[in-house]
């Protein structure tokens, strides 16, 4: 109930073309290995003029540590997480956004039931509260700001892996696809085998590597045999996985997150620079027109 | 249930189910063909290494990712195209799910009813606690009737527990009438999947097994599947004809009827259940719905989840014992082997709800690279990572624990892409139970293992349990850019290597996104 009074909250504010206020939950990934995805973020909703505050006592969500077994272990992480985030109840931000299918899933899903089964029901019921407020990008940009198309240019062949948490645990449906496909230049081509899993699974890359890389592997030929010379998804998570197996076939296909292309426009154009250094491939600047 | 079709005239094994393979005509007895996997598993319900070291030699093998590959997607597509044209295929998964979980809440109500209504029926009821004592129950009531030989319709209970081979040690040979289920025992194998255990054989192989171990199959065998079909017709009929017991599982029971009920796309199930003059059935005890009106949600959710069909070609049912009609006596084995210790774990217990349909198994991708072997048990693919497990108790004080135990390392073989989940008929949360069950794996008793994946848990926690304790977990980050050059990395140390073997490591940042944010003074 409260969720939905503040989505509403924050859907009329869009809808007066006030600025919406949102907290970033940047994840710990795109914090400390693509931080180009928070940056692009920030961009994004600024452009669109909304209001980004960045709560600097946050860390992580806890999803790794719950799916490798160690729910007990990640208590003291959740409640970092809610903790930070529950300003959002008393209205110091609108809403809380994250640039990743995979964490937002964690926060709706697991955080609550964690905290429950280990015994802290406070926290489990904040933590619901919390992840009511909680979007991932494209569920912000379209159910929450009400907009497809943000003005970006992107001019490049593109291609969209779905990601299975944004897919199946959040039902994001054609949310980015219909912000892909109101992207200016953008040409947006199918992925064969879209909705199968790319094989990253967190820890199981690394506990189960040969299962993990034939499923990679598999993944990199789709986006090969896609035409693209993009592959994008809303999950760095998985797109480091596929984009680490597209450079080691040395095809010419490289990963953008979502965020990215959407912040991109003739102005401020992506460049590869901004996601830091990638020297070894060879994605032209100015793209194709 | 098989979807290899058998006793019907003219129809082919259709494509990919058995696998397509080389079409190169081979004498008689001239190609080998070994058992898989190689050694005959002490223990059907598990066996062999764990996951990932048995998934290294399977995904090794170019010829059956092929095979898997194919017959996968084939049913998969079936699969969608019946289950996408039913207006109500949601409110019947819930209501599949809702009649599961309250068989689960008055289990043992429900078995006594059973139990009671087969009695009053001229049926006999066994209650067996394991594998052991279900098997001892078979044999025995095999030897009573002086047979040498027992007919058998294809069941997971059975596999579960290793009857065939409990027969065989008393003289007593099981003959299985399933065509795939025949094919694997011919070749010594394991089966690989619940619903098509043959899928990791191609046709070639099957006409090399059947030329080697049936003493009745014709000379001039060749791979096409029509002829393989009709070969093993001609040689289950006989001794469909000469059987005196046969030997079945069962989809489900009805508490409040007594009524037992197979369904089967061959008919070889209807000539077992019906031509001999004893019916042994063994019943895993989660199988017992309440009422003969829930057989109505069942019947929909399973053909169409299994093989892709909207009915199923052939549904048995049999209500205790008909004076002059089918067996006149019928034994009623209900086992419970490890469900009780499931139904103990309020997650875990799902997996009970399982109706044996495979469909979790057809959609998922790890089980599409590694194949059923993988799992080394009669249960593989999603629902046996949850099953197995919990029948062998892993995470109880003193049994299996890590992800390096063969048992306890099967929760780990998922990525948790969820696509068994939004495939399950009956709404099995095979991801939670994942999840949960992996947790039972590295807390053994409730405290956590001291193995080095604990220690980068627990030391993981603390930098991720903070803002400021991330900022600086963070700055290491930055060094390992500055040391790495900021560039991708093809190969890094242990257990870096593990990620490198199949590609890149990503460039590092300079800096993190919060240095940037600080530096800029709250902007990007």
């Amino acid at each position: 109930m409260r969720a939905r009074r503040a989505a509403r909250s924050a859907r009329s504010r869009a809808d007066e073309e006030v600025g919406v206020r949102i907290a970033l939950f940047t994840t710990c990934l795109v914090d400390a290995v693509f931080p180009g995805a928070a940056v692009a973020t920030v961009r994004l909703l600024e452009r669109l003029g909304h209001e980004v505050h960045v709560p600097q006592g946050q860390a992580c969500c806890g999803q790794m540590h719950v799916n490798t077994g160690y729910a007990p272990e990640a208590v003291g992480i959740v409640r970092n997480h809610v903790r930070t985030f529950a300003p959002v109840l008393d209205g110091e931000w609108d809403a809380v956004v994250a640039p990743s299918g995979s964490c937002v899933g964690s926060v709706r899903h697991q955080q609550s039931v964690v905290a429950r089964r280990h015994g802290d029901a406070r926290l489990a019921h904040t933590a619901e509260q919390v992840a009511a407020h909680t979007y991932e990008l494209s569920e912000l940009l379209v159910d929450v700001l009400g907009v497809t198309d943000v003005g970006a240019w992107f001019p490049r062949t593109v291609t969209y892996h779905p990601t299975c948490h944004s897919l199946r645990l959040l039902r994001v449906g054609d949310r980015p696809t219909r912000l892909l496909r109101a992207v200016d230049g953008l040409e947006l081509v199918d992925l064969p085998d879209a909705d199968q899993c790319c094989g990253f699974g967190g820890t199981f890359a690394l506990k189960n590597a040969d299962t993990s890389g034939a499923m990679v592997a598999d993944k990199a030929d789709a986006v090969a045999a896609s035409g693209a010379d993009v592959v994008t998804a809303g999950d760095w998570s998985c797109l480091m996985n596929i984009d680490g197996a597209l450079s080691r076939a040395g095809g010419r296909a490289r990963a953008v997150h979502l965020a990215e292309i959407l912040a991109s426009t003739r102005e401020r154009p992506w460049r590869p620079e901004q996601r830091p250094a990638a020297p070894t491939t060879a994605a032209p600047a100015g793209g194709r027109a | 249930m098989s979807a290899v079709p058998l006793g019907m005239p003219g129809r082919r094994v259709p494509d990919g189910q058995v696998g397509r393979g080389p079409t190169v005509g081979r004498g008689r007895g001239d190609a080998a063909v070994h058992p898989l996997p190689a050694t005959p598993p002490s223990d059907p319900l598990r066996w062999g290494p764990s996951f990932p070291e048995a998934a290294h030699e399977t995904l090794a093998d170019p010829q059956l990712r092929a095979n898997l590959r194919r017959a996968t997607r084939t049913i998969r597509d079936k699969r969608l195209a019946v289950t996408g044209e039913l207006p109500d295929w949601e409110a019947l998964r819930d209501a599949g799910a809702a009649v599961k979980a309250d068989v689960m809440e008055r289990l043992p109500e429900l078995l006594v009813e059973l139990e009671a209504s087969v009695v009053a029926r001229g049926g006999t009821v066994h209650w067996a606690r394991d594998a052991a004592e279900a098997n001892a129950i078979v044999v025995g009531i095999a030897q009573g009737h002086g047979v040498r030989e027992v007919v058998k319709v294809k069941s997971m209970a059975t596999q579960e527990i290793g009857l065939n081979e409990a027969l065989a040690d008393a003289g007593i040979e099981a003959v299985e009438t399933d065509l795939a289920e025949r094919i694997v025992q011919l070749a010594g194998d394991m089966p690989s999947h619940i619903l098509v255990p043959a899928i990791h054989r191609n046709r070639a192989q099957i006409r090399d097994i059947f030329a080697a171990g049936m003493d009745d199959a014709p000379p001039d065998l060749t791979d096409d599947p029509h002829d393989l079909a009709m070969a093993a017709r001609a040689h289950l009929r006989a001794r469909f004809l000469r059987a005196e017991v046969a030997v079945s599982g069962a989809n489900l029971a009805i508490a409040d009827t007594g009524t037992v009920a197979v369904v089967e796309s061959e008919g070889n199930g209807r000539m077992c259940l019906t031509l001999p003059r004893v019916l042994v059935t063994v019943m895993g005890i989660e199988k017992v719905l309440p009422t003969f009106r829930d057989l109505e949600v069942f019947l929909q959710l399973l053909p169409r989840s299994s093989t892709g069909e909207r009915m199923n070609p052939y549904t048995s049912m049999w209500t205790g014992v008909t004076p002059g009609d089918g067996p006149q006596e019928f034994h009623l084995v209900l086992l419970d082997n490890g469900r009780t210790r499931a139904l103990a774990d309020d997650v875990g217990r799902q997996a009970l709800h399982c109706i044996r349909c495979s469909a979790c198994l057809n959609v998922c991708p790890v089980y599409e690279r590694a194949g059923g072997h993988a799992y080394g048990s009669v249960y593989p693919g999603p629902i046996g990572a949850i099953l197995t497990p919990q029948l062998l108790g892993v995470g109880d004080t003193g049994g299996p624990s890590g992800s390096h135990d063969p048992t306890a390392s099967l929760p780990f073989a998922s990525t948790l892409c969820g696509a068994c989940y939004d495939a399950c008929p009956v709404k099995i949360d095979i991801p939670s139970a994942l999840v949960h069950l992996r947790e039972r794996a590295t807390h053994p008793g409730g405290a956590a293992t001291p193995t080095p994946t604990t220690a980068a848990m627990r030391v993981a926690a603390v930098a991720l349990g903070g803002g400021t304790r991330f900022r600086w977990a963070a700055r290491g980050v930055s060094v390992a850019a500055r040391l790495t050059g900021g560039r991708r990395l093809r190969r890094l140390p242990w257990p870096g290597s593990l990620w490198t073997a199949a590609r890149d490591a990503p460039a590092l940042p300079p800096r993190s996104f919060r240095d940037l944010w600080r530096r800029r003074g709250g902007r990007a």
